[in-house]
């Protein structure tokens, strides 16, 4: 052959599309995850460099989410259509601020979730592949949040499931099976109720983008069974979210993982359903969302209480937790169940606001457990005396998640309560705030018999035994978490303008609708 | 299986797919076939070798743990996604390139990149359980 003849025919494919980088930022939260998941993986015998390869990915891809969130606000919703086949044909991921504002929150609480793994996560574990598991649940999150299209939705539920299933199982020990197989049946159970009413909704408009859905939904005649898809859909997503009267899953199972895991799971999975409830129910079925508010907003309420009493009941910390979980997935539904856009603000805040703070208070769990060797509200005392710095840290994270200022958690109770007085639902404020009244009394409880009360008889304390280092792994991220809790408690502002840029786009969708549609040059 | 027939030929015929597996595997873009189908096949060929043989020499003969195969698989297909990043395009969009190679012209592209990540991806799962099930069970 002589010389190099060959022509690189890559102009052609630079000029039929044209994507900037910051473009390519609504694609990293999927990708990067899913790459370094892979790598970890391969590097699995090597827990060390499945650690690093994981806290920096993630650190990565926090900076990526800040611009990813930067970028939409300024711009408007912001697309990729997978592969250049454009939307309503192919897959679009699109983001608009709600999008954006979760994907962004998952990857700060994967952040600490991973520094916190490093100390918490054995050899063991690591070796059975807990870092790729983490990663593809970062990643299913992620594009639950991001997508464009519906049946994409389902398939990252998928992603999420299986990486949690993973997760959950991860050590196989008696009880973990036991909590997974609750686990495992009540979500696949949804799952499958979600594809039905997916297979429906495509049945009756013949598309799956979310955009087009919104077109074609308003089009459909009067006699479409559109009801039934709207009420299969809530059904599915109050099941995922541990909504009553679906919502004892949760406190069965969420006890059993290692403590980050659970931690992870408490703070974003049930939150994945509140949102996919918020994209498809309010935003593409908003006249029969009109129909069937009155249901939604029974099923609020009693979610609210019965996760509030329900933590009053217990008399351990971890299952406590989950049922303060499900009180504020209550809170979050009021929202969608009023449907204005200052409630569905107020649901948004709220939403950010408990992946963050069930997180934290899940991981100071962790550190209780690690100290006095129980979580039981029986044994577990005295704690102040040993780790003062804990106790602060825990009772700023219980302020929080019972909505006492100048916490995060006040904000977007002060939102939902107005909303609902607005709507004349003075019933449900009362409700509102009856469920944190009673959540302060739980969390109260708790702080002062495992940390404010001497050590009972017996109380077995490890706290000597521990050495410093692995003090740090804990005390570090839950104190990043406390710092952001309280910087949202101070400074509201920008989540608050964020949260009700989202729930009006939820609203009145026509822009989202136009930048996916518009641009792909139909 | 202990017949000295089975175990003469196992060799032979696992090579033997284990080629097949990467035709099929290269025909995939525009004729029946693929990165799916073809990975099915080299695990196939594993897995009649290990019936064969035992699983000992198949963990031997593919060096690394099958699982780690999977993992190279994912991590290959997402980075095919990423190549179109310094082309200007959308994740995943498929680039071709023609070379010249012994006086035809080989169309490379980012499909085949991420076909070859899914024959990787299925061979590793697919032997993972292949091989944990014919192991002996040890307590």
């Amino acid at each position: 052959m002589a010389g190099p003849s060959y022509s690189v025919d890559l102009a052609q494919a630079m000029v039929v599309d044209t994507y900037t980088p910051l473009e390519w930022l609504a694609v990293a939260p999927v990708a990067l995850p899913m790459a370094a998941g892979a790598l970890c993986l391969m590097f699995r015998s090597r827990g060390d460099l499945a650690a690093r390869i994981t806290v920096l990915t993630l650190g990565l891809l926090v900076l990526l989410n800040v611009g990813l969130v930067h970028t939409v606000v300024q711009q408007g919703t912001l697309i990729m259509a997978m592969g250049n086949w454009l939307p309503p044909f192919g897959i679009v991921f699109a983001i608009d601020i709600l999008g954006a504002v979760l994907a962004l929150t998952t990857s700060v609480v994967g952040l600490i979730g991973a520094i916190y793994a490093s100390g918490d996560i054995d050899i063991g574990r690591r070796r059975f592949g807990f870092y790729t598991f983490y990663l593809l649940l970062i990643t299913g999150v992620s594009g639950a949040f991001l997508t464009g299209d519906i049946f994409n939705l389902y398939v990252w539920f998928e992603v999420l499931l299986i990486a949690s299933f993973g997760l959950i199982i991860l050590g196989g020990e008696r009880a973990q099976l036991d909590g997974a197989v609750k686990y495992g049946v009540l979500n696949l159970l949804a799952t499958t109720l979600f594809l039905v009413a997916v297979g429906y909704l495509y049945g009756l408009v013949g598309t799956l983008n979310m955009a087009d859905i919104a077109l074609a939904v308003p089009q459909l005649p009067a006699a479409a069974p559109i009801g039934v898809v709207t009420a299969l859909f809530i059904v599915a997503f109050s099941m995922k979210a541990a909504a009553f009267p679906l919502n004892f899953w949760l406190p069965a199972s969420y006890h059993t993982p290692r403590i980050v895991v659970a931690a992870i799971f408490a703070g974003l999975l049930t939150k994945v359903g509140a949102y996919s409830l918020m994209r498809i129910v309010v935003m593409l079925l908003p006249e029969t969302r009109d129909l069937l508010a009155d249901v939604i907003l029974w099923v609020a309420v009693l979610t609210m209480l019965v996760g509030a009493f329900g933590a009053l009941a217990q008399g351990e910390v971890r299952r406590l937790l989950g049922f303060v979980v499900i009180s504020g997935i209550g809170n979050i539904f009021v929202g969608v169940a009023v449907g204005s856009s200052e409630a569905l603000a107020g649901s948004i805040f709220y939403a950010v606001h408990s992946i963050i703070v069930m997180f934290g208070l899940y991981l100071a769990a962790g550190a209780v457990e690690r100290i006095a060797g129980t979580s039981s509200l029986h044994t577990a005392s005295g704690l102040y005396r040993l780790e003062p710095a804990l106790a602060t840290l825990f009772l700023v994270l219980a302020f929080a998640v019972s909505g006492l200022p100048p916490f995060s958690g006040f904000w977007p109770k002060v939102m939902l309560v107005q909303a609902t007085i607005g709507a004349g639902l003075g019933w449900v404020a009362a409700a509102i705030l009856v469920t944190g009244f009673l959540t302060t009394i739980a969390m109260g409880r708790v702080w002062l018999l495992v940390f404010w009360r001497d050590a009972v008889n017996g109380a077995p304390l490890r706290s000597q035994a521990t050495p410093d280092a692995s003090r740090a792994s804990w005390m570090v991220p839950i104190a990043l978490v406390v710092v952001i809790v309280a910087g949202i408690g101070l400074m509201p502002d920008g989540l608050m303008q964020a949260s009700l840029a989202s729930a009006q786009s939820l609203l009145d969708p026509q822009a989202y609708v136009n930048s996916v549609l518009g641009e792909g040059g139909n | 299986m202990n017949t000295i027939i089975f175990r003469t030929i196992a060799p032979f015929l696992a090579a033997l797919a284990g080629l097949f597996s990467v035709f099929v595997l290269l025909r995939g873009h525009n004729e029946p076939g693929g990165g799916f189908i073809g990975g099915l096949i080299a695990a196939s060929a594993l897995a009649i070798y290990g019936i064969a043989w035992g699983v000992a020499p198949v963990r031997r003969a593919i060096v690394v743990h099958p699982i780690t195969l999977a993992g190279f698989g994912v991590f290959l297909a997402s980075v095919s996604g990423f190549l179109s990043f310094f082309a200007g395009s959308a994740f995943l969009r498929g680039l071709w390139i023609s070379v010249p190679f012994f006086g035809t012209e080989l169309d490379l592209s980012s499909v085949l990149l991420f076909d070859i990540g899914v024959y990787f991806t299925v061979v590793g799962t697919i032997s993972t359980i292949g091989l944990t099930l014919e192991e002996p069970e040890v307590d």
